[in-house]
């Protein structure tokens, strides 16, 4: 039984090896830049769907997490310690192996942190922030809690808007490549879009595992007696606020380690990706994916933000969003997977992921 | 039946002569790949607009008689919503897959950042219509801009303030990238001038108010107020600083040449001086002055056009193109790296913004003079006169 | 600082308080008889002021005000009648999702029909430069007539939801949707007569605005945020709280940006809403033991 809930993870696997020579023969090979970036995307997506789906519990911030994690490793990466260098702490961190020189574009040495340290502060920051966010925030319901949650995106684009380091409405650019391990880099260049490509799905996989394992072990029953009924759950003994809390900061990670690669892989991270338009977004896709839809919703990430990203969607980019809130919530609002039409697709799924 | 059968042949017969005549066209030579990223919509939508608007115009003119030594312009345009990732997403499509070359906007420097390495690095010319100096330096060899030079605006509202004998100024910026830039080069260049920044202040695209900090301004005792902006909340600083009675000279920006902004500002806007391109005060130009026909010929294009008053922000995607066409014709070729050549080495070229002369330093092609102080006259635009 | 100067500020508190305030009056009529908070507010403001604003160009000021309040109006009724009739019994969730939804569509419709162009009313008296001088400081009229405005709208109201037939039938739904329907009352078009109602007041709201803010495509958004936190503040459901409420928070604001950088100044209402969600999520005046008997 148990080890049919990963038939689909293999299946999803053995379509993204697929997908390169298809995307080859097909002559679009290019598409994978936009798969790449929309993979990243993802990640939130699937956060937000255990938090929302799972635990039941509205975020219109995650934006504000996904920009955490990119802004901290765009800040570490990219700030010139150079002048600084013989100053106590700088030699501390360069005596740890923290920092690495490197040249710009431009010829320009630069003294900066090594995306590895920039990566590990970027999400142990975001579980920072997310738990002393959620400890006040997840106690609340209903429209508190989108108010709230809102609030919180709004008050990470405020800092990011006034704040100089963060580079205000430019943004940050110039960010360097991630190098990972064996030769392997995060980085946005035509020859890497391949190995691009299978590392950010494998990061996307790492992150479904994850999801899935957790939906289905003690965590996630709970989890979903807290959606159905917080009151029950609670007499029942489970500790509904320290599930509902682990999920908050658990999605909010998901989002800041897709903030952070992105943002190495673009080389750049603007306010655009704070903006509650985008929190919007994660939640409009999670929506059309079916709520408690690892799947689905991972299918409408990659689907909506490809088509979102190649401009396809032309002066109606929000309006599509917009339009398709309304729509599912309204005639679908256990996604579109669960409409009676292709209601095959989701049984075939759910047949092996909740065997 | 029989009407429905002739119909049919009808419109056999119109597809075949249609598709000759397209067979006929296509021993032409392919048109050549423009790209274009502008925010069309988005928050940036009032700098999109326009540049898309006219740079769609001006292919159209472009191709209408006759194209680049034959071949047609085709111009990809793309929306970015003012988003720099989306920025990212479009330049890596319009660079690797449509082979394109050269891209026209964007229409931030945020935007412009954002992608700036990835032209240098993909070999396609980017002339940005963004104003922001570091666009330009350090230097990349690719990369173009077309707007004047912010230190060369805050230089000429130095001058100016000095002929009046003001000393002591405050600043208020939007907080966008145009803003950003403006304040950097204000605070860079007032201590030089003799000009003394007492208070600086940013506000908001969508503020409610501004008397709060035009308030806080005041309290300073200011001879002056700077505003640096390009967004439509800086027709609220005239109106606001004439409600509170903060009875000073207002300088803007160049971001200030909207007509728009001068009627949203009403009777409070008549006074404000800034530098600007000479666009806005076409038509009063001397008869030989080098831009007079340029600048004449854009704004009834584009009046006529789309009913709409002119705006130096389309302006800038109108030299931009100009500019690549003219490097075109110079290098009698479509290869990127010769095309490229010739634009930095094009000088004595009149745009709507100024007469630009790049050079291998210098990619922004343009000098102070390309400036003219203007004011505001019973709500329209004139030239400053002392 | 001098005393002069403080009243300055007071005034620019008060001026942006005023709007913050008129914008949340609506939020309150549709919470009370639905206990939604309908994200499309801000977006009947604006459509409210861009249909005044277009049809200044044929008939006179108070008329296209007036149709403008109209129009927005029936187009209120049919987001409740297309929209949230159907999933009458759906879960928060739900109907927050389709708010947004319904905003985004209605801006980006906005966009197309109108353009990006930034637009606004003429003043209502005097012009954009007259002041009113009070005690060395200065204030436009205009923000007189919000305040205004933003009075007689809350006494109506008050007046309607007390005395009249309709009103006391659309608070019966509110407090129990069920045993209102067992008394005859129509629930439904209860429902759909406070969306109406409170598209009609924004509608109001953005035309007495529009000539100090000034209007465009996307600015419901951010007055929506404001108008919210307002509402929140003063405790939902009770608009003349929320203008006390507004008025604070304007005070706040400029109180605030008086002190520091003012492009921090939007945190601040951000940081009191989270506050007051976090630890008074009834409101500032709401009575502590009343509200423990509400569902959050």
């Amino acid at each position: 039984m148990g080890g049919r809930r990963y038939i689909p993870i293999i299946v999803a696997t053995l379509l993204i090896v697929a997908g390169q020579p298809v995307l080859w023969a097909i002559a679009r090979p290019y598409y994978m830049t936009q798969i790449t970036m929309s993979a990243y995307y993802a990640l939130v997506v699937i956060g937000l769907c255990l938090l929302m789906g799972y635990a039941g519990q509205v975020s219109l911030g995650h934006a504000g997490f996904f920009a955490i994690g990119g802004y901290t490793s765009a800040v570490l990466t990219t700030c010139n310690l150079l002048a600084r260098q013989n100053e106590v702490p700088i030699t501390c961190f360069r005596s740890l192996g923290l920092l690495v020189e490197r040249q710009d574009l431009y010829g320009q040495a630069m003294l900066c942190f090594s995306p590895w340290a920039a990566f590990v502060a970027a999400l142990l920051l975001t579980a920072g922030i997310a738990f002393l966010i959620g400890l006040p925030v997840i106690r609340l319901k209903g429209h508190y809690l989108a108010m709230a949650t809102l609030g919180f995106g709004l008050i990470i684009y405020r800092i990011v808007l006034g704040a100089p380091v963060f580079g205000q409405a430019d943004g940050i650019s110039n960010v360097p490549p991630f190098e990972l391990f064996a030769g392997l880099e995060v980085n946005g260049r035509p020859p890497y879009r391949v190995q691009n490509y299978y590392i950010a799905w494998a990061a996307v996989l790492a992150a479904m595992l994850l999801a899935i394992n957790l939906v289905h072990s003690r965590v996630g029953r709970a989890l979903r007696s807290i959606h159905q009924n917080e009151e029950a759950a609670h007499s029942l003994g489970v500790n509904t606020f320290q599930y509902k809390l682990s999920t908050f900061v658990l999605s909010a990670v998901f989002a800041a380690v897709g903030g952070a690669l992105l943002t190495h892989y673009n080389g750049s991270i603007g306010p655009s990706e704070v903006t509650v338009m985008k929190s919007v977004r994660y939640v409009s896709i999670v929506a059309v994916g079916g709520m408690a839809n690892l799947w689905g919703a991972l299918v409408m990430a990659i689907a909506l933000n490809v088509l979102s990203l190649r401009g396809n969607f032309g002066t109606y980019d929000d309006a599509v969003f917009g339009m398709i809130l309304i729509v599912i919530m309204l005639f679908a609002p256990q996604g579109l997977l669960r409409m009676p039409n292709l209601r095959w697709i989701s049984t075939w799924f759910s047949r092996r992921s909740y065997g | 039946m029989k009407a429905r059968s002739m119909g049919v042949c009808g419109v056999l017969v119109a597809g075949l002569i249609l598709g000759l005549a397209g067979c006929e066209k296509k021993s032409e030579a392919p048109p050549i790949k423009v790209g274009a990223i502008f925010s069309v919509t988005g928050p940036a939508s009032f700098l999109g607009a326009p540049e898309e608007k006219t740079a769609k115009m001006l292919c159209e003119k472009i191709n209408q008689s006759g194209g680049i030594d034959g071949r047609k312009i085709e111009l990809i345009v793309k929306d970015s919503g003012g988003k720099s990732e989306n920025a990212v997403s479009l330049a890596k499509q319009l660079i690797d897959e449509d082979k394109v070359l050269a891209i026209i906007g964007p229409s931030t420097s945020g935007e412009t950042m954002a992608i700036k390495n990835i032209c240098q690095e993909g070999k396609t010319i980017l002339i940005s219509c963004a104003a922001a100096e570091t666009i330009v330096n350090p230097v990349a060899s690719y990369v173009f801009k077309t707007p004047q030079k912010d230190s060369d605006a805050a230089k000429c509202i130095f001058k100016a303030m000095k002929q009046k004998g003001i000393s002591k100024v405050g600043v208020i910026t939007s907080n966008d990238g145009f803003g950003m830039a403006g304040k950097a080069q204000i605070d860079k260049l007032a201590p030089d001038e003799g000009i003394t920044v007492v208070i600086s202040e940013t506000y908001d695209k969508q503020e409610a108010d501004l008397t709060g900090v035009l308030t806080k301004l005041k309290g300073q005792n200011v001879q002056a107020v700077i505003n640096w902006s390009i967004v439509p909340a800086q027709a609220l600083v005239a109106k606001n600083m004439k409600q509170i009675a903060l009875n000073v000279p207002l300088y803007q920006s160049h971001g200030f040449g909207n007509i728009k902004y001068v009627q949203a500002g009403g009777e409070a806007a008549n006074g404000t001086v800034f530098p600007c391109g000479r666009l806005l005060v076409a038509d009063s130009l001397a008869n030989d002055h080098p831009q007079k026909a340029l600048l004449v010929k854009y704004k009834e294009d584009y009046e006529g056009k789309f009913n709409e008053d002119v705006s130096t922000f389309g302006g800038h995607a109108y030299d931009a193109i100009l500019i690549l066409a003219e490097a075109m014709k110079k290098a009698g070729s479509t290869d990127r790296d010769k095309v490229r050549d010739a634009l930095e080495n094009l000088t004595g070229f009149v745009g709507t913004a100024g007469i630009f002369n790049f050079s291998a330093q210098d990619h922004g092609g343009l000098t102070i003079d390309a400036f003219e102080m203007l004011t505001v006259k019973d709500g329209k635009f004139a030239v400053y006169k002392n | 600082m001098n005393s002069a100067q403080i009243i300055q500020y007071c005034l620019s508190g008060i001026t942006v308080g005023s709007i913050y305030a008129i914008v949340a009056i609506g939020f309150n009529i549709i919470y009370n008889t639905t206990g939604i908070i309908n994200f499309a507010q801000g977006e009947f403001l604006i459509v409210g002021a861009m249909m005044a604003v277009s049809l200044t160009k044929v008939v006179p000021l108070p008329v296209a005000i007036g149709l403008a309040v109209v129009i927005t109006t029936v187009l209120g009724g049919l987001v409740e009648v297309v929209f949230i009739r159907r999933v009458r019994d759906a879960s928060v969730l739900r109907l927050i999702v389709i708010t947004i939804g319904v905003s985004i569509l209605i801006r980006e419709a906005m966009l197309h029909i109108w353009d990006e162009k930034v637009r606004s009313l003429p003043y209502f008296t005097g012009t954009d430069v007259s002041t009113i001088s009070v005690m060395g400081a200065h204030i436009s009229p205009q923000v007189l007539w919000v305040l205004g405005v933003s009075a007689v709208i809350v006494t109506g109201l008050t007046l309607f939801f007390r005395f009249t037939l309709i009103g006391r039938a659309m608070r019966a739904c509110a407090d129990d949707r069920m045993a209102a329907r067992l008394c005859g009352i129509n629930d439904r078009w209860m429902v759909t007569l406070s969306f109406m109602l409170s598209a009609g007041i924004g509608a109001i709201a953005g035309c007495v605005i529009s000539p100090v803010t000034q209007t465009q495509y996307d600015m419901g958004a951010p007055l929506a945020i404001k108008g919210f936190t307002v509402a929140i503040l003063g405790g939902l459901g009770n608009s003349i709280a929320a203008i006390a409420a507004g008025l604070i928070l304007g005070l706040l604001e400029v109180l605030m940006m008086s002190q520091f950088q003012a492009a921090y100044k939007e945190a601040v209402s951000i940081v009191v809403l989270l506050l007051i969600l976090v630890f008074r999520p009834s409101g500032l005046f709401a009575r502590r033991d009343l509200s423990s008997l509400r569902a959050f």
